[in-house]
């Protein structure tokens, strides 16, 4: 039997193959790891009325950041605040191939696997794409996570860090670690960027010693 | 599907050879089989003897330093930075030659080799690329400093002037004589005019040529006398050529009749009237592009006019030298040669215009940068007068004829083309031109007394060196200075603490430092900020060793490494240092037609700005040495 809060309507088949994917995964060895770099535009901060504009990922494998597994998704959207557009230049109807919210899903869930996803500020994104699954009657998403903004706190002594309500911007952690900055404010240049970044700062966190998976995964 | 990152690393590769020679789009499906990778200081990207991996890598950010073992431990092949390519397999070994270790933080993009060998395969310009640069890549720490430019160095000469065709340059003034004077007498109206060959004429007509040669056969064979007559010892018929005549023609009658000068006539024949004459050294002189033509153009220069040609020519010489990438220090002795040559010509000019020979033995002193042999292009003159102590009621007048003599030399040096120094350290300046004594008093005050004008002065007065006259009033100076200074050490803390003053190249973030005000604002002082404190640092360290032998900054440095094995490494570091800024300076300088000390740095390329950057820690760290030696912070 049904009860009335249960979802009424069967999952998709891509959900089920996501979901059931975790109970298959095997433990693997760091460098053989596959992390997925993501990052997310949107149309504001407010998780329950802003819109996901762009998902950008890109795999980490090793030390090396794979340049053909990545991916670059636009996302039609009604709703939008021209406020955000200075940020991320994306307009509305701008001239990117746009995908829907369903099709940006189903490639972002095949994409990023059963693998770790690693973000700055990774739980804003987490909790955007979460709400848009929300939208389409699906679960959460299972992936671990690690955020980089949490791991680069690790480099620093207690008494360097910064104060914990303001956290570290990506700027802030790019000047620090010497990365380039370009397509700043794109979602895969971000990606990027947070990709380089974890991979530094885990090198320094191994150079220390304290390098576990598990801390590393939050 | 669009991708962005693969965007980027296209948009980086495309700036770099080979990558500059591909179609877009067979760069952009390269660009998207792209990994990045990061390295660490030290991190081992591959070694010697392993195998090939199946990517290849350019250096993004950072830089790779490649290396093989050699007898001395291991060997530095090259360090490969931004835009550079390494690890690419282009004969059939199936190992790596040398290991690459990052000497920095590194970002690399690692590209497949196979997809790009198969890409590239029907593109001529790419693998004539990676054939030349494999064909080149024996390297030694002086091709090191211009590793990624290596297609510039392909360049063909252009701007060769080709010599054999142009009109060769004869003397139109010719020293004639009858044929019945004696030879003693024509030896002696050579001797006056300094010539080496007399023509033998009659109204303007050759008849007969007598040469040193010619004089020197006469006498060994001892059958004539001092009195006998020339038209028994001149060599006739006269060979003659006519004005037109190309310096390959010259040569080719110069070589057949075995003679070492042309009678230029009119027309060309012994019958008409002579307009000339061209001796084997003219015709040296007429290829002007080799030092040892210009040597002897200056020594034979009778006014200032032709040493400022000799000069000019001397500066195109020196372009071509630097375009060539000859070894700065190679090009610094051929010139200091040359300005040796210079002064010592302006010097003879200028005292064959004064009434009376020298009282008293004197030497001309260059200074500063002229004294550290160290000025290839036009600057400030600096240069001092010492002179020989005189019995004492005539030194006013010694002292007067020195300043006059200083003062036609000074004038003369300006029309070559060195300016007036502003701060007036000139011979001609009472206060510099001075007997020896007077010049050891002022030492001994110098290092006694440390003020800042001493300290700013001594910076200057400190480098000289002999360029003219008398070297045992020198020796004699050096002596005395050496000796003052084994017993007060206090000077040369003071000049370490005033080469600290000066401002650091570069910022906290790895800027540039440019000017923030004035004529040259937002551009970069080479000279002040990175050349200056490189031989100031040198300056107080070689005198605090006693090595003053030589003033030249890199020497210094190379001697100071031997007798300093602790800090050995970091000297011919900054004796390399040194010697790529300097000849960066002259290259802007003569880019740019100044003196090259400001550099706009918007107009340097990327790796040319790493390269002035890489400079710039030996700089810190002999700065470090200065600091801890002198305890410039207790003074």
């Amino acid at each position: 039997m049904k009860w009335p809060w249960q979802h009424t309507k069967e999952y998709p088949p891509f959900w089920k193959a996501y979901e059931s994917a975790f109970a298959k995964a095997e433990q693997k060895s760091v460098p053989e790891i596959r992390f997925v770099a993501l990052d997310t535009e949107t149309t504001g901060l407010d998780i329950k009325k802003d819109r996901i504009l762009s998902i950008g990922a890109i795999a980490i494998k090793g030390n090396a950041i794979i340049v053909s597994d990545s991916l670059e998704l636009y996302v039609a959207q009604e709703h939008y605040d021209p406020k955000s557009t200075p940020i991320h230049g994306i307009l509305k109807n701008g001239s990117f191939d746009k995908v829907s919210e369903l099709e940006a899903i189903q490639q972002t869930l095949d994409f990023i696997g059963t693998d770790i996803i690693v973000g700055h500020h990774i739980g804003f994104d987490i909790a955007v794409i979460n709400k848009m699954l929300q939208r389409h009657h699906l679960g959460k998403l299972k992936n671990n996570v690690i955020d980089t903004g949490v791991l680069y706190k690790k480099l620093q002594h207690p008494v360097h860090r910064m104060p914990m309500q303001q956290g570290y911007s990506l700027d802030q952690l790019s000047e620090a670690l010497k990365i380039p900055l370009y397509d700043r404010h794109t979602a895969s240049g971000d990606a990027m960027i947070t990709a380089l970044a974890f991979i530094k700062i885990s090198k320094r966190l191994a150079h220390k010693g304290t390098l576990k998976l598990k801390e590393l995964v939050t | 599907m669009k991708n962005t990152i693969a965007y980027r690393i296209y948009d980086f590769l495309k700036q770099f050879p080979p990558f500059q020679f591909m179609a877009k789009r067979d760069l952009l499906e390269i660009s998207e089989l792209a990994q990045v990778q990061y390295l660490d200081k030290d991190q081992v990207l591959f070694e010697r003897d392993a195998s090939y991996n199946t990517h290849f890598y350019i250096v993004h950010q950072g830089a790779i330093k490649l290396s093989r073992p050699s007898n001395e431990g291991v060997k530095v092949v090259d360090i490969c930075d931004e835009g550079d390519l390494l690890g690419l397999r282009v004969t059939r070994e199936d190992t790596y030659r040398t290991t690459a270790i990052a000497n920095e933080e590194t970002i690399l993009y690692a590209l497949p080799m196979e997809a790009f060998s198969t890409l590239t395969k029907a593109n001529k310009a790419v693998s004539n690329y990676l054939i030349t640069s494999f064909a080149s890549n024996i390297k030694d720490p002086y091709t090191l400093e211009n590793s990624g430019q290596l297609l510039s160095e392909y360049d063909p000469e252009r701007f060769q002037n080709i010599y054999g065709v142009s009109k060769a340059r004869f003397t139109e003034k010719v020293i004639q004589s009858s044929e019945d004077i004696s030879i003693q007498e024509a030896a002696s109206q050579m001797q006056k005019h300094q010539i080496s060959c007399l023509v033998v004429a009659e109204n303007n007509i050759p008849i007969g040529i007598l040469t040193n040669r010619d004089l020197r056969n006469v006498i060994a064979s001892g059958a004539f006398t001092a009195t006998t007559l020339v038209k028994d010892v001149m060599v006739t018929p006269v060979i003659c050529a006519s004005p037109d005549i190309n310096v390959t023609q010259t040569q080719l009658i110069l070589l057949k009749n075995g003679i070492s000068h042309l009678v230029i006539t009119k027309d060309g024949t012994p019958q008409t009237t002579i307009v000339g004459i061209l001796s084997k050294h003219d015709i040296v002189i007429s290829f002007g592009n080799s030092p040892i033509g210009l040597l002897k153009e200056i020594k034979r220069a009778t006014r200032t006019k032709h040493l400022r040609e000799a000069w000019d020519k001397t500066m195109v010489l020196l372009k071509r030298y630097l375009d060539q990438n000859l070894p700065l220090s190679q090009i610094l002795k051929i010139f200091s040669e040359l300005k040796d040559a210079l002064i010592h010509q302006a010097m003879q000019l200028s005292l064959r215009k004064m009434e009376t020979p020298p009282p008293v033995s004197f030497a001309w002193l260059a200074l500063g940068s002229q004294g550290r042999k160290e000025q290839l292009l036009y600057t400030d003159q600096d240069n001092a007068l010492i002179y020989a102590d005189h019995d004492t009621e005539n030194t006013e007048q010694a002292k007067q004829y020195f300043l006059k003599l200083a003062n036609r030399m000074n004038k003369r040096l300006h029309k070559v083309g060195y300016d007036y120094c502003p701060a007036d350290m000139m011979a001609s300046n009472p206060l510099y031109c001075l007997s020896l004594s007077e010049w050891e008093t002022q030492f001994s005050t110098w290092i006694t007394r440390p003020t800042p004008e001493n300290i700013l002065l001594s910076g200057i007065f400190f480098d000289y060196t002999y360029t003219y006259g008398d070297q045992t009033l020198v020796k004699k100076l050096t002596d005395h200075i050496s000796q003052k200074l084994s017993n007060q050490k206090i000077l040369l803390r003071h000049m370490a603490k005033h080469s600290l003053k000066n401002l650091p190249p570069i910022s906290f973030f790895r800027q540039f430092i440019v000017e923030s005000n004035g004529e040259h604002k937002d551009f970069f002082d080479i000279k002040h900020r990175a050349i200056a404190p490189l031989s100031d640092a040198a300056r107080v360290l070689a005198l605090g060793q006693g090595i003053l032998h030589t003033k030249n900054t890199s020497e210094r440095f190379t001697a100071l490494a031997q007798l300093d094995p602790p800090n050995r490494e970091l000297f011919e570091n900054c004796s390399y240092a040194f010697k790529a800024l300097l000849k960066f300076r002259t290259k802007r300088g003569i880019a740019q037609n100044d003196s090259g000390r400001f550099i706009n740095l918007e107009a340097l390329t990327k790796a040319e700005k790493l390269k002035l950057k890489r400079c710039f820690k030996p700089l810190r760290d002999v700065q470090e040495v200065l600091r801890v030696r002198y305890q410039t912070q207790h003074i």
